[in-house]
């Protein structure tokens, strides 16, 4: 029964797998053309100058930038798992104290064995709206967060499966994409507003040279054409890399949901699990929209993860819950009918 | 050429060759590991049913049959696990099963009598065998999905030409074996620690 379930989960990873990588390629691409596409056109520009004229030949504008980025992000990327819990209020489990904690503890302890990872640390958010998230860097560094809301609303099995969702993304290193994503997000968007105003400079800059060679070159047309596509993909870049990371966090809820039910072999407990967190009214205010495509539902209870299509493929954290139930329930209805319909 | 062609051909089989070998015996510690696991998980089981026996053992004068059960049965698993490997996995199991199942039975005695899981401090007790009940089967799990890659490997095609080598022999699963011990881990699962 598991051989071809486990077969269908690594496909699904494999594919899920690949496409990270793209979008990781496709996040360096767009940083090297903001960076060296800058050095290009600046370069373009300035090369049918006049000999004396300043000809931009060492790219020390794409330099500077990948050393900053890389900088931050480094940065983002160290720091980054205990600022999202610290950000939130959660206090870590070390002992624990109460009947609640010790089963929270004990179920951790048991999707760590059933997914081979050591235990990663436990935190628990006091804020009453069910959500759970999960960060870190590694399997060896990875933390687990569950808000008090889900510790009540939750019965064993259900609390299970969202462990098991959650041990899911550490498993299959989801929290180590997430914490980088989040880190050149991050890096992105300080780079975005930090160098907005030396903007107008090099558009002057770039306007000037453009303008000296325009007597000499063919190449004029080009450059504006770059030109104009660069400024572009400045203004816009906090938006496009938020919605990558988007995109990463979105296909890998599915692929959690089927590691929790691959550890637990109890789909249908995710399943209902989801649906009480789906059913509890309001947002989890304590998280907020830095840590969102972290969560296993999204906190800020955004409209647009209600449908799958254009836009909430673009701007939504979360497939659609209703879909994600659907698919647990399959997997559970298929399971039992395997099982002979033994187990209630 | 030919000879060009020979040459790649050798160096083809030689790295597929290394890599089979190398995933061969990867695997075989993967399933000693995961087996090790189990062991880990029955350890801590053994160890937590004399806490519970001492905890139950004034409430529950009435049914010493069962305690005995579950105390007779601990004393051979234990026994039974001293030499415990991949290659043994049958006799190990048969006797850990024995224990579930007298566990399942002091289970279901424990839920007969609503009063001494609030007087004897075995409602936590309870929680931490529903526990180890839950590692012991995850840990079973992971064995067991483990072992099936690994004996998958050896049988499938090219990579069984280099099992011999690698010195891999197929692991044993570790099975359930009659219906009554199926039943097992739905004991207490639904428990509620504020209930």
């Amino acid at each position: 029964m598991s051989g071809e379930t486990t077969l269908n989960l690594f496909q699904q990873q494999e594919a899920n797998r690949r496409r990270t990588v793209f979008l990781i390629i496709g996040f360096v691409l767009f940083f090297a053309w903001l960076g060296f596409g800058g050095d290009l056109i600046y370069y373009l520009s300035t090369a049918g100058a006049p000999p004396r004229a300043y000809h931009h030949v060492f790219p020390w504008f794409g330099l500077l930038l990948t050393g900053f980025g890389v900088g931050t992000a480094w940065y983002g990327y160290s720091t980054g798992p205990l600022k999202v819990l610290w950000a939130t209020g959660a206090r870590e489990v070390v002992t624990p104290q109460t009947d609640q904690e010790r089963q929270l503890v004990n179920v951790v302890e048991e999707m760590a064995i059933a997914a081979a990872v050591p235990r990663p640390r436990i935190w628990i958010d006091p804020d009453p709206d069910p959500n759970a998230f999960a960060t870190g860097v590694d399997p060896a560094h990875a933390h687990i967060a569950v808000t008090q809301g889900l510790l009540d609303i939750l019965n064993r099995d259900e609390l299970q499966g969202v462990v098991a969702h959650e041990l899911g993304h550490v498993k299959n290193l989801d929290i180590r994409l997430m914490t980088t994503l989040a880190a050149l997000v991050g890096a992105v968007v300080l780079m975005h507003d930090g160098t907005s105003r030396i903007m107008g400079r090099g558009i002057g800059f770039g306007g000037g040279g453009e303008s000296g060679s325009r007597g000499g070159k063919k190449g004029g047309d080009l450059i504006i054409l770059l030109l104009v596509v660069w400024i572009i993909s400045w203004v816009l870049a906090p938006i496009i890399t938020q919605c990558m990371a988007m995109a990463v966090s979105r296909g890998r809820e599915y692929l959690a949901d089927a590691m929790g039910a691959q550890f637990t072999r109890n789909p249908l407990a995710l399943a209902s699990a989801l649906q009480k967190i789906d059913a509890a009214e309001g947002p989890t205010s304590s998280i907020k929209r830095g840590a969102a495509h972290l969560c296993i539902a999204d906190p800020l209870g955004r409209q647009v993860n209600l449908h799958e299509g254009m836009l909430s493929n673009w701007l939504g954290t979360h497939p659609p819950m209703n879909a994600r139930i659907i698919r647990l329930k399959g997997m559970g209805y298929a399971q039992l009918k395997q099982q002979g319909g033994t187990v209630a | 050429m030919g000879g060009i062609l020979l040459l790649v051909i050798i160096v083809v089989v030689v790295l597929y060759g290394i890599g089979a070998y190398n995933g061969l015996i990867s695997l075989k510690n993967q399933t000693l590991n995961a087996f090790k696991q189990i062991d880990v998980q029955l350890k801590r089981r053994h160890d937590l049913i004399p806490n519970l026996v001492n905890a139950a053992r004034g409430a529950m004068d009435f049914e010493k049959q069962t305690l005995e059960a579950v105390i007779q049965a601990r004393n051979q698993a234990v026994s039974a696990g001293a030499q415990a490997s991949p290659t043994s996995v049958k006799r190990v199991a048969a006797a850990e099963n024995q224990l579930s199942a007298a566990l399942s039975r002091f289970n279901v005695v424990v839920e007969q009598y609503p009063q001494l899981k609030a007087t004897a401090n075995i409602g936590q007790l309870q929680e931490e065998l529903a526990s180890t009940e839950n590692r012991i089967g995850f840990a079973r799990q992971m064995y067991n999905d483990t072992a099936t890659q690994y004996n998958t490997k050896q049988q499938q095609f090219p990579t069984s030409l280099f099992a011999g080598i690698a010195q891999a022999s197929p692991a044993q699963l570790w099975e359930i074996e009659d219906q009554a011990d199926r039943a097992v881990p739905q004991v207490d699962l639904s428990m509620k620690p504020k209930a």
